[in-house]
């Protein structure tokens, strides 16, 4: 399994906030489980095709080419606004 | 003395809270000259609040949304980096979230050194590390709605 997570508007665009998938078959890799992900539907594609958005893997911001194992927390997001 | 948040043991000279609670600077300044234990000559302190106006919009209210344990972990890294480039004697960051309105503390940034310079140099590289690296969103309430604040344009 691994558990995804979406923040703040992109939350709200996909109407989830996180959720466990199994990994699925010849995914390994972020661009490979992102291109799953967006062959949701329309608003997956489009959500997700956003430049600006960063992921992180187990909680560290990541290289777009970066690696997915099962166990994994994978979480895209988009620019933080703090401070 | 007695200081609010969880984690105030004595031994304690480095610190980040995350919280829903409002903060006071003084109170905050006064925890951390308590670590210096008179090593430090200089305390700097950044507070950053809710502004009632950006991009030329009324801001009614502010809601601060962000990624538990992500968070604490970019915190911390901050921190720690600040430490290792700077001679410190104490740091301390405090960032709220939930539901805030115009004038509120959003955030606390302090550091205590040797000497003044290092504690200037050390506070603004922490909260400009912190507005670029740590997974906090705003959203602002306008009279007509709400949205999510653009990075670089909220400060």
């Amino acid at each position: 399994m691994v558990q995804l997570r979406y923040f703040a508007s992109l939350r709200e665009s996909l109407g989830i906030g996180d959720e466990q998938i199994e990994l699925p078959d010849g995914i390994h890799d972020l661009p490979g489980l992102t291109r799953w992900l967006q062959g949701r539907d329309e608003t997956w594609a489009s959500t997700l095709a956003d430049s600006r958005l960063h992921v992180a893997i187990n909680q560290e911001i990541v290289k777009p080419d970066t690696g997915i194992t099962d166990g994994d927390e994978v979480a895209w997001f988009p620019p933080v606004t703090g401070g | 003395m007695k200081w609010p948040g969880s984690h105030r043991s004595p031994g304690v000279s480095h610190l980040i809270r995350v919280q829903t609670e409002d903060f006071d600077p003084g109170l905050e300044l006064e925890w951390l000259r308590s670590r210096n234990k008179g090593q430090a000559g200089a305390m700097v302190s950044f507070t950053g609040l809710v502004r009632d106006l950006n991009a030329g919009d009324t801001v009614t209210q502010m809601t601060l949304e962000h990624y538990p344990g992500m968070t604490e972990k970019a915190l911390e890294k901050i921190e720690q980096e600040a430490n290792e480039r700077w001679e410190l004697t104490a740091t301390l960051i405090i960032h709220r979230v939930g539901s805030l309105a115009p004038n509120d503390n959003i955030v606390f940034v302090a550091t205590a050194s040797r000497h003044r310079k290092q504690a200037f140099l050390a506070c603004e590289f922490m909260i400009d590390t912190l507005k670029t690296n740590a997974p906090f969103w705003k959203k602002e309430t306008l009279p007509d709605g709400t949205r999510w604040v653009e990075p670089g344009v909220s400060g």
